[in-house]
């Protein structure tokens, strides 16, 4: 892979990443600059970074600068990726989020947040584990709130409409004719499934969209694009949002440990972590 | 090692599955129609099938029918197919196909149908 050399004006895009999202483009991750934005330069006919950085300080408006973040952002999801921690949400974390639900007298209704959730696969996934399951817990309902700082994945997931190639990633066939149906090319997601899951634009560092706090909050492979001190932080705004008690999924060699006393792992549910009582 | 039988009658498409199922650690064996595929499924042990729907002399659908009259412990069956209506889909489950995948396709896809039918 050939190597990137941070030229002002790749100093100049990081910059921009990381005041709109927080995120730092690691050594690692400096191929995504030329590999990302090789689309925008052809599509807006610039003929190098030095010349789309000087459009963006030049604009009136924000709307290049919306387009290059949100091209620099890592949209890779799938359905039910990870599928062994659909298993243990669906086997242990709903039942237990709804016992606990019981006991506080909170009604039938469990709230999850998908905080990062990219162009909504997650979300649906989630929506089709707890339909999936619903013999076991006929009563309950469940609402899901997904948000992704990306305006491209969020219209995308708003859409309802997924590419074949990407609806049959990770997604049994089985599933795929339940709660899909094809359109063209493409497989447009059941008004079912559409209504649990509302969509919102939103900045995990400055959130307008959570009100209150949710049983369980999906914030998976989000992490590693930060800094400690901005883990930190946003460990902090989970805590606000998350019910005494309440889940936590983090994505793989994610974790809260030395970050937060708000959270704690449970050693017999990887992946998972529990909101303090003390909330 | 897993291994597979990929039973597709274009050379093209076994090399890429080839390429991808070797990566994943699983040995493949290859079947260029039906008829083939019925035949080394008589003479050795495959976990998984990945199979074409349309090919000369014997189609995936016939073979599917074939395999499911005359082996007991027979391997997971995944369509892998242009055929991409629901009428093929459901026509696939309802004879026994354990998973369905629609042309073209890519590494992540095919892993996870792998890991859904219990092969990875």
């Amino acid at each position: 892979m050939r190597e990137i050399s941070v030229t002002a004006s790749v100093r100049s895009l990081m910059d921009l990443l990381e005041q709109r999202t927080g995120q730092i483009l690691s050594d690692g991750r400096m191929w995504r600059i030329e590999a990302s934005l090789g689309p925008v330069l052809r599509a807006r006919g610039f003929a190098s970074l030095d010349a789309l950085v000087d459009a963006i300080r030049n604009e009136r408006g924000d709307a290049l600068a919306t387009e290059v973040v949100d091209a620099l952002l890592n949209n890779e999801t799938s359905f039910f990726r990870d599928p062994h921690i659909f298993e243990m949400i669906g086997r242990h974390l709903l039942p237990a989020a709804m016992e606990r639900a019981t006991v506080e007298g909170r009604g039938k209704t469990l709230r999850v947040w998908c905080a990062g959730c990219s162009s909504g696969q997650e979300a649906w996934s989630l929506a089709m584990l707890f339909l999936n399951g619903r013999t076991g817990w006929p009563e309950w309902k469940m609402e899901i709130l997904a948000t992704d700082i990306s305006h491209s994945a969020i219209a995308r997931a708003r859409s309802g409409i997924v590419p074949q190639m990407e609806a049959q990633r990770g997604l049994p066939v089985s599933d795929m004719l339940r709660w899909m149906e094809p359109e063209g090319d493409h497989w447009r997601i059941s008004p079912t499934l559409r209504d649990m899951v509302e969509f919102q634009v939103d900045n995990l560092f400055a959130p307008e969209a959570p009100r209150g706090t949710y049983d369980m909050i999906l914030c998976r492979n989000v992490l590693l694009y930060f800094t400690a001190e901005k883990k930190q932080q946003l460990f902090a705004q989970l805590a606000r949002h998350a019910s005494p008690g309440g889940w936590l999924l983090l994505g793989a060699g994610e974790t809260s440990i030395g970050l937060t006393a708000d959270f704690s792992s449970c050693p017999e549910h990887r992946g998972a972590y529990r909101r303090s009582e003390a909330a | 090692m897993k291994n597979c039988l990929v039973v597709d009658d274009s050379k093209v498409i076994r090399k890429v599955a080839r390429h991808i199922l070797e990566s994943l650690d699983i040995s493949v064996s290859e079947a260029c129609d039906g008829r083939d595929a019925l035949n080394q499924c008589q003479s050795s042990d495959h976990d998984v099938v990945l199979l074409d729907w349309n090919m000369p002399v014997m189609s995936g659908m016939e073979f599917l029918q074939q395999l499911n009259a005359t082996n007991a412990r027979r391997p997971k069956v995944i369509f892998c197919t242009t055929e991409n209506g629901l009428g093929h889909i459901k026509a696939a489950l309802d004879a026994g196909a354990d998973e369905y995948v629609m042309k073209p396709f890519d590494r992540d896809t095919l892993e996870s149908k792998l890991q859904i039918v219990g092969v990875l």
